[in-house]
């Protein structure tokens, strides 16, 4: 019987193995780089709002302090979207006709919430809580970007895994005084490097790694 | 392939379809939606006329402003530099927005269009008891919506006293100024 396969199919075996290693190495990092995108993370992909609700007319044009209407954001675990009646205390008047705040004035009347896209949107599995990162000096900037000018919100950060230990493991490298916390444009007045490492020790911040500090 | 091989890779297959479930638990989240309850959300009001324990708010002075159906005429809480320091943050976040940072009614709201409030340094709006203006805050005002919901009581407090200080800075004279102090003033003055 002569044989099945020609010699040369020796070195197609070793290379296809190779070729195979190689293979699922890419594939591996091509679904890495997959997760890592915006189309996963949805870093920077802006999203259609029931009201085109502009943080850059409402915080970079007019000023309002965002606990006018992210009220919980110092006490709770959730900052909180402002209910219809907060947008009311001004737009009863301000635009009062315009067809843009119709969704607006229809909740009023109706008592129906307005339905908001959520736009950052942790697993359940994941426990986050905003009070403590503002008693730490974390600033809403350093999460949510230069939210005073995004006409409309889009996630800054990707909100991995990874992107909460990076500061978790050198809080220095971030933090910032108290009273700073809801500047968006804020500049440390010395070095982020001196400034952090006594702001560290001042409010006593620990280094959380734990796995149980954010799964629990 | 035997049962061997294939039945892993269907469990495998059968966890990566959990992962959805697992990153969005069939649970409540402050402020989702449910159509469990007819208005459709997830957060439920208190049930009208509730009184939880500890909130009976029997204390008219502190919590309406009032006493015997009268406007107070001094705080109900003690004042501390820590209570107008208090005071000062709320304000600039909450009221400033229309009644400017100084309070003569000129804050950025109010250059867009809305109804102008009258300036807080006016004779009449000095003399108005402070329970008026705790009251304003707690029921609105005309054009101006109640802003009890998100202010909580002893910070409306703070905030009558930090208008109190807005007051009298716009009409201090040097008798208000430690003696110590105008030496300072003076100089500043002059520079
Ligand atoms: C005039 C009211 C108002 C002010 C002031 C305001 N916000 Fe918002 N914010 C909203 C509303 C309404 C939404 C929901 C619609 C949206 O996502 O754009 C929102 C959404 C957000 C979100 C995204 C929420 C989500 O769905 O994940 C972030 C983050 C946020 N705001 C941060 C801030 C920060 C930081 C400031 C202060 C610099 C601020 N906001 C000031 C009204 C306000
Ligand atoms: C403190 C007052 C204030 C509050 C609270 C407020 N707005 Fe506005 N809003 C304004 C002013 C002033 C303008 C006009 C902006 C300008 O002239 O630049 C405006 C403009 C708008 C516009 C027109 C488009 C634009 O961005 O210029 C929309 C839509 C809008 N607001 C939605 C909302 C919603 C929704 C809320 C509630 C979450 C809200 N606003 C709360 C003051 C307010
Ligand atoms: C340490 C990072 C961090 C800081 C600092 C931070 N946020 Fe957030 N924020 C998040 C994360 C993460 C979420 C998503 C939470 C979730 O999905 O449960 C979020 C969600 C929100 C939301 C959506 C609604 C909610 O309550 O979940 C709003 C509004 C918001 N942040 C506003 C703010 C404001 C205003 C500040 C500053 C005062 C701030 N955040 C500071 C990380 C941060
Ligand atoms: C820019 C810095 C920074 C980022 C980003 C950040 N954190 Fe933190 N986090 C802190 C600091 C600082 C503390 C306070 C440590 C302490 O208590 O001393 C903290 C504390 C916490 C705590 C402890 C709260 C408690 O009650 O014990 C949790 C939970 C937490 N963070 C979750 C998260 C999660 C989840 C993310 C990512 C979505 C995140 N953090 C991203 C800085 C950060
Ligand atoms: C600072 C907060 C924080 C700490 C500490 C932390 N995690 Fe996480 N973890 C997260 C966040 C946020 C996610 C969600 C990431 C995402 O949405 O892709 C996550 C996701 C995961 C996942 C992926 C689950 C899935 O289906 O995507 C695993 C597994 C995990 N964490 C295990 C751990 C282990 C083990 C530790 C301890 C060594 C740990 N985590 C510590 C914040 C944390
Ligand atoms: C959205 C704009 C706006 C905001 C924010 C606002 N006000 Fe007013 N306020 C007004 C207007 C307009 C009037 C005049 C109402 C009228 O005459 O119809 C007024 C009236 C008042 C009056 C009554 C004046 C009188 O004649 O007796 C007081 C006191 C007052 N405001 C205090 C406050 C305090 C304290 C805050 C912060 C907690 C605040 N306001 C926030 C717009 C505002």
């Amino acid at each position: 019987m002569s044989q099945i396969f020609h010699p040369s199919a020796n070195t197609i075996a070793k290379v296809s193995i190779f070729g195979a290693i190689f293979f699922a190495g890419g594939l591996l990092v091509i679904l890495n780089e997959v997760n890592r995108s915006p189309y996963v993370t949805r870093v920077g992909v802006a999203r259609e709002q029931p009201v085109p609700f502009s943080h850059k007319h409402h915080v970079g044009g007019i000023g309002i302090d965002c606990r006018y209407c992210h009220t919980a954001v110092e006490t709770s675990s959730a900052a909180g979207i402002p209910p219809t009646e907060t947008c009311m205390s001004c737009h009863s008047q301000i635009w009062a006709d315009s067809p843009m705040l119709e969704p607006v004035r229809a909740s009023f009347r109706t008592d129906r919430s307005i339905e908001w896209t959520r736009v950052h949107d942790l697993p359940g599995f994941v426990y986050f809580d905003h009070s403590i990162h503002l008693k730490k000096g974390v600033g809403c900037v350093t999460c949510h970007g230069r939210v005073d000018q995004m006409p409309l919100m889009y996630q800054q950060n990707t909100l991995n895994m990874e992107w909460c230990l990076d500061c978790h493991r050198a809080p220095e490298k971030y933090v910032r005084p108290r009273e700073e916390v809801f500047r968006m444009d804020y500049r440390p007045q010395e070095s982020q490097q001196v400034i952090g490492a006594r702001l560290v020790k001042e409010y006593k911040i620990r280094k959380l790694t734990d796995c149980s500090v954010c799964h629990r | 392939m035997s049962a061997k091989t294939w039945l892993p890779l269907l469990a495998l297959a059968a966890l990566t379809g959990c992962r959805q479930d697992m990153h969005d638990p069939p649970r409540y989240r402050a402020q989702g939606s449910s159509d469990f309850f007819s208005d459709g959300r997830v957060n439920r009001p208190v049930v009208e006329g509730t009184v939880a324990r500890g909130q009976l708010r029997a204390d008219t002075k502190f919590y309406q402003g009032r006493e015997g159906g009268e406007f107070v005429k001094t705080l109900p809480v003690e004042l501390t530099k820590d209570l107008v320091k208090r005071g000062q943050e709320r304000y600039n976040i909450y009221c400033s927005p229309c009644h400017g940072m100084v309070g003569d009614g000129e804050g950025m709201v109010v250059q867009r269009g809305f109804r102008h409030p009258p300036s807080f340094h006016l004779e009449r709006m000095r003399e108005l008891p402070v329970g008026h203006y705790y009251d304003v805050i707690t029921n609105g005002f005309g054009a101006m919506s109640s802003y009890a919901s998100r202010i909580p009581v002893k910070d409306r407090w703070a905030i009558v006293a930090y208008v109190r200080a807005l007051q009298l800075s716009q009409n201090a004279t040097m008798q208000d100024v430690p003696e110590a102090e105008r030496g300072k003033l003076s100089q500043e003055g002059r520079q």
